[in-house]
């Protein structure tokens, strides 16, 4: 039997700057044609940190989460987590490693449109190989977390955008990963809407010990951040890059 | 605004007369709300107060004696502190930022560090107003947000100015000024 701590969104840990990192970017460059996306960029995380990744669009940053999210190998530098180089594994091991420890949250269509709200936070554990029964039975406790009770037999096409939000976020944080990559997650959605998937994604990520990397061009979306780094020109620029 | 330091920005480029001070003033920072002549030399005889101005010369021609100052040492260094130091993050400092990038290109100094640690002393209050409204009266957070989206303004007016800069610095050193 496979047991899984309820969910909370009460702090369980407190990042601090003086820990070990648990994500490392180092020297990452990579070229798509005659765009070079990132020109030599470094980047470190340590656990239970949030950080906003800032700049202007086509500045790079898509590409930098991309990067250190295994989703593709830079063309040089390394990528470093929890010891192990993720730059090294191939396509089937990248892809295990995402689903065992990151979560991810897009802008929009990321979730099945045939499958019931339940369904769809239940999926990533399906995919490690959680029985149905079980998975639904972890994925249940998600739904009052999120304020979405009720709705676990909906489909996405019948929810509101900031729900469909909310369950993504349950859904990039049900296999309780370490690293949640959210990209622009409040993009499509109005201020209200977007503050509450905002609350819900960091207050989670707390609760679990989770560190985000949060690709963001909105600053009132980056103050929920520890810190911010800005990416111009595929560099990381400004007082604060680490 | 900071009048003041305006002033001095122009006079780092030379000396001038308080009549130059006025137009290139009106010209660079205000062109929508001409400063008072009175401004201009009250301004300055504050600043020559406090050793940051000092009188160049006094030149005799027809009509009244025309008074030219220059910038102290002293004067240069407030200004380069001023410029290098982010404003108090507070809403509605279209005036003070716009003063500070204008003043960035006609000196041919960097507008990108400026801007970026405009940015980040903006983000530093917006996560401070952010925490407060996390669990804050409905009241008190309703006025953090009011804070919120101000400050979020101004930065992403800064983001549109860099992101100009080119523009506005070849519109600004298109056509030479007269005297």
């Amino acid at each position: 039997m496979i047991t899984a701590p309820a969910p909370t969104l009460e702090a369980v840990t407190v990042h601090q700057l003086d820990q070990p990192p648990l994500l490392v970017g180092a020297g990452l460059r990579k070229r798509f044609g005659q765009t070079e996306a990132l020109r030599g960029i470094d980047f470190s995380l340590t656990p239970g940190e949030i950080v906003a990744v800032m700049g202007p669009s086509g500045s790079g940053k898509s590409t930098l989460l991309h990067c250190l999210a295994g989703i593709v190998p830079p063309d040089e530098g390394t990528v470093t987590f929890e010891g192990r180089s993720v730059d090294r594994l191939g396509e089937g091991e990248r892809s295990r490693l995402r689903r065992a420890s990151f979560g991810f949250v897009f802008q929009f269509g990321q979730l099945v449109p045939e499958l019931l709200a339940i369904e769809n936070v239940a999926l990533p554990l399906l995919l490690n190989g959680m029985s149905r029964a079980r998975a639904e039975e972890v994925a249940a406790p998600w739904f009052p977390l999120m304020g979405l009770s009720g709705l676990e037999g909906r489909r996405p096409g019948e929810m509101s955008g900031g729900q469909a939000q909310r369950i993504a976020v349950a859904r990039a944080l049900v296999t309780r990963p370490a690293i949640v990559f959210a990209d622009e997650p409040t993009g499509s959605l109005d201020s209200l809407a977007g503050e509450g998937v905002m609350e819900l994604l960091t207050a989670a990520a707390r609760g679990q010990g989770a560190s985000v990397v949060l690709v963001t061009h909105e600053p009132r979306v980056a103050a929920y951040a520890h810190r911010e780094v800005i990416v111009r020109d595929g560099r990381l620029t400004g007082p604060v890059a680490s | 605004m900071s009048v003041p330091h305006a002033l001095l920005g122009l006079l780092e480029q030379r000396p001038r007369h308080g009549y130059d001070l006025k137009r290139l003033f009106d010209r660079y920072f205000s062109p929508d709300h001409p400063l008072a002549f009175a401004q201009v030399y009250s301004t300055l005889g504050r600043l020559e107060h406090r050793g940051r101005v000092r009188l160049d010369a006094i030149e005799r021609a027809e009509g009244p004696d025309r008074r030219r100052y220059a910038i102290t040492a002293e004067g240069t260094q407030e200004l380069e502190r001023w410029l290098a130091e982010p404003l108090d993050p507070e809403p509605h400092l279209q005036a003070s930022l716009f003063t500070k990038v204008v003043l960035a290109i006609l000196s041919g100094r960097a507008v990108q560090p400026l801007v970026d640690a405009e940015r980040h002393a903006h983000l530093e209050r917006m996560r401070q107003l952010t925490t407060i409204r996390r669990s804050a009266p409905l009241q008190v957070a309703l006025l953090a947000d009011y804070a919120l989206f101000h400050l979020e303004a101004d930065l992403r007016w800064l983001d549109l100015t860099a992101a100009r800069v080119d523009e506005l610095r070849h519109q600004l050193l298109a056509s030479p000024e007269a005297p």
